[in-house]
Formats: C-alpha cells, structure tokens, sequence
C-alpha cells in the first residue's frame, strides 16, 4: 500500500518560487492499478519523481507499506528503490547494451548476484513481454513500442511491489498503445504488482484503471473508483477531460472488451 | 631517391619508434590519471551523482592551471621530478614524465566531456533500480560514454604526438628532434619535408584506428 500524505514541493531559485505540489493526499491499495491524469504542468510528474524517490518533498511524505521513503538513506533508500520499478517516458534505456543487459542491469546491482538465475529471470520477462526473440538486440534496433516493453520488463526485473509508469502511451499510436495497455492488465493480474500510472490521456485511465486521482494546478481535485469519479465527475478539470475523450471512445471499448 | 633512403632509412625508422614510444606510453599514463580525474570532475559537478561544489571549483582551477602552463616551460620547470621519476632528465623515457603531466589535465577535460553527453534520465533510471553511485560511474557513465571515450582517445593521442617534436627538439628523440636538427640546423630541407610527411602519416593512422574502432563500439547507429 502507497500512502501519499500532505504532499508538497516546491521549487525555489533565484526568480521565486513554483508549487508543483500542494497538500496531495491518496492512498493507492495492494493491486491497484491507480490512474493519475491531469493536463500538463499540472504536477503529475513531480508527483511521480517523488513517489520514486527522485525528490525529496518540501513537506509531507510517502509511505510505503507503512514505511516513510523519505527519511531513507543508503542502502535502506536503494532497497526501497529496489521495492519501485519505474517506466519513463524516454524508456532511459542503456544504449550501448543489449536488450538482455539492459533487463538484467537491476539484477547485477544486487548482492549475490547469480548470473544463471539472472538468466533465466531475464528470459522469462521478455517472453512475458514478447520481446523473447530481440534479446541480443540494441535498443536503436527497436521500435518506441518495443522500448516501451524493454523498459517494463527491467523495471520488473527485482520483483517489486510497485510499478511506476510515466506517461507509458504517449509516444506509441493507438495500436501499439492497446498493447500496451493490455500487457501492463496482463502484468497486474499474472504477477500482482500494484501499478500507477500517470498519464493525460483519459482513454488510458477508463481502458484499464480501476481508481484514479485527477490532479489539477499541482492539487489532487478528486479521487475514487474510475466508475465513480467519471460518472460523477465533480470538479470543472474532471469535465474538461471527459469532453475531450469521445473521438478515443471506439479504441478504449476494444480493449476493455478484451481485457 | 633510393640513395636518400638507403642513408636515412636506419635513423628514420628509429625516429618512428621513438616517436610512437613518446606518444603511446605518456598516453597511456596521462589515461591513468586523467580518466579518474574527469570522472571526479563529472560527479562531483552541481547536478552530479554526488555534488560537491566548492571541490569541484578548487579542482577544476588545478586542471586549468596545469593545462595553461605551456608544454615548454612545464617540461623545464618539473625537471627535479622528472629525474626522481626516470632517474634522468635526458631521453624518450625522461621524456614521458612531463608529457604525462602535460596531458593528464588534457585527458581529464576529454573523458569529462565525454561523460557529460550522457543523457541525464538513464542515470535517474539507474538511480530508481537501487544504483549506488560507484555502480553508476562503472555500469552507466564509463560504458554509455565508451564510442565518445575512444574518439577522445584518437584526439588525445595526436595532441601528445604533437608535443613529441617539442620533447624531440631540446635532445628527446623522434622524428621532431630529426626534423630540428636536419630541417633547421643543418638546412637539409629533404629530411625535413620527409619527417614531415611521416608525421602527417602517423596522424592519419591514429586516426584512423581510433575512428575505426568508436564506430565498432557504437551500438546506437547499427
């Protein structure tokens, strides 16, 4: 279980200062796969960096199964980094390495690495991904799609609880991103990892979120079950977002059917 | 043709050897301690892996400082050093000491550079695996860096054989030292447009190698 409480950070330089968060609260449950949507510039990807661990709040904190991340150092900080895998936007693959190192990576840095366990968890994730046949190639070699799943399958790498997607379809088309969405279901449900994501799109939350925090001018306006939240939409940014989803309405319905 | 050959040909080809040994070893030795350098100098960066300001600047200055001497004066100056190293202050290997010192900073400015294109997110996405910081700079900076490292390598190692003629003109040895005393002592203008163009050959073939082998290295463009 995540606990966001009273989270605020705010940014300070020279020319004054900007809230990117103010006073967030929400509780994302075991199992969740937890929406976070708001137009840009809105806070979602402070909220992300520092649910990773990434920055540090001015105020508040995030718990961890009932463990505050941020007063964590050393190796205590990097085991709970370990509890987090974490989807970027960019996919931050390693370049020069192969698709298998760059999965195996979160592995080596553990302590009693084994490299044929390692191996064998390796192949494992990328048939799980469908990328099984690409293990030896580089990342240039692959498509955005199939980065995508190069990434999801290294931060899945260390079993962790959690999986963090920043903004996971906003760079593949609607075909690639129903893939997508059906494999991030697919993951939830096979290996139970709780999963947030965070993200613009509407389509994404409806397709597959089961809770969902709208989060507007660094504030969470509102939070609760997908259903409810969109059906009883009760702030003016909830409405603006839902008005603008109905030429997404066909591609979401397909993959909730087969989800 | 054949009868400048046959009279130069020994001292020519001892020129070459000379040259490479005067290239290749302070290369080496300038990596040695330039590379950890550049590494400090990129971590300890505000906005590195691990900021430390005011070290940063009071290192930075010592680069710049020892990179601002002019070879020939720091070749003079460190004398004394060079004899408690080498044990002499006269010869190729004499040679390599100030030559080392001279490109160490050099190095150290290179592998920062190099380092410094790294795309920040890759180094965050290590961070949010459990990276510790010593596992970054060895599994993420100097492995992502490796094709820009080794074009480094290529201009470093054409900037030390530069110096090689300094080093070859006061008594070192090399094809500067036969470019000096032929070309300019003795007005024998054939040796000298000869040396030349060995130089010119030798820059090529570094640079060719070192090009060679950072597109081998390169996964990004395959």
């Amino acid at each position: 279980m995540i606990e966001i409480k009273h989270l605020t950070k705010i940014f300070r330089d020279a020319s004054g200062e900007v809230v990117a968060l103010r006073d967030a609260s929400a509780v994302i449950g075991d199992g969740d796969i937890f929406g976070i949507i708001g137009m840009s510039g809105a806070g979602k990807s402070t909220l992300l960096r520092c649910l990773c661990l990434l920055e540090e709040p001015t105020e508040g904190e995030v718990l961890l199964d009932g463990q505050s991340l941020s007063s964590l150092k050393g190796e205590a900080r990097r085991a709970a980094h370990r509890q987090m895998g974490v989807v970027f936007q960019g996919y931050n693959l390693l370049m020069q390495k192969t698709v298998a190192e760059n999965v195996a990576f979160p592995l080596k840095l553990e302590r009693g690495y084994d490299k044929a366990a390692a191996a064998a968890r390796v192949a494992e994730l990328l048939e799980l991904v469908g990328l099984a046949d690409k293990a030896a190639s580089y990342p240039s070699q692959l498509s955005g799609g199939q980065k995508q799943r190069v990434a999801i399958a290294r931060a899945l790498a260390a079993r962790p609880r959690v999986l963090l997607c920043d903004e996971p379809t906003s760079a593949l088309d609607p075909l690639t991103t129903r893939a997508m969405l059906r494999l991030l279901k697919d993951i939830n449900a096979k290996l139970g990892v709780t999963i947030v994501i965070i993200t613009h799109e509407l389509a994404v939350v409806r397709s597959i979120c089961n809770r969902v925090t709208v989060i507007d001018a660094s504030r969470f306006v509102e939070t609760g079950d997908v259903y409810e939240v969109f059906n009883n939409p009760r702030s003016e940014i909830t409405r603006m977002l839902l008005g603008g989803v109905l030429e997404n309405e066909q591609g979401e319905r397909e993959v909730m059917q087969d989800g | 043709m054949a009868e400048f050959f046959a009279k130069y040909a020994v001292l020519l080809g001892e020129g070459i050897l000379e040259t490479l040994y005067m290239t290749l070893v302070p290369t080496l030795f300038a990596y040695l301690l330039g590379l950890p350098m550049g590494v400090l100098l990129t971590v300890t960066k505000a906005g590195g892996i691990r900021p430390a300001p005011r070290f940063n600047a009071l290192f930075g200055w010592v680069v710049n400082i020892l990179r601002s001497l002019p070879f020939m004066i720091l070749m003079i100056f460190i004398i004394p050093f060079t004899r408690l190293i080498a044990g002499t202050s006269i010869g190729a290997t004499a040679a390599c000491v100030p030559l080392t010192i001279a490109a160490a900073p050099f190095v150290a400015r290179m592998v920062e550079q190099s380092l410094e294109e790294i795309d920040a997110g890759v180094i965050e996405a290590a961070r949010c695996m459990g990276a510790a910081d010593l596992q970054i700079v060895t599994r993420v900076l100097l492995v992502e860096s490796v094709p820009s490292l080794l074009r480094g390598l290529s201009i470093s190692t054409i900037t030390l054989l530069g110096y090689t003629a300094i080093t070859g003109a006061v008594g070192a040895g090399g094809l500067g030292n036969i470019a000096f005393r032929f070309g300019y002592q003795r007005y024998q203008d054939d040796v000298m447009y000869v040396t030349v163009a060995l130089l010119i050959l030798l820059v090529c073939v570094i640079q060719a190698i070192f090009n060679r082998l950072a597109s081998r290295a390169d996964k990004r463009n395959r």
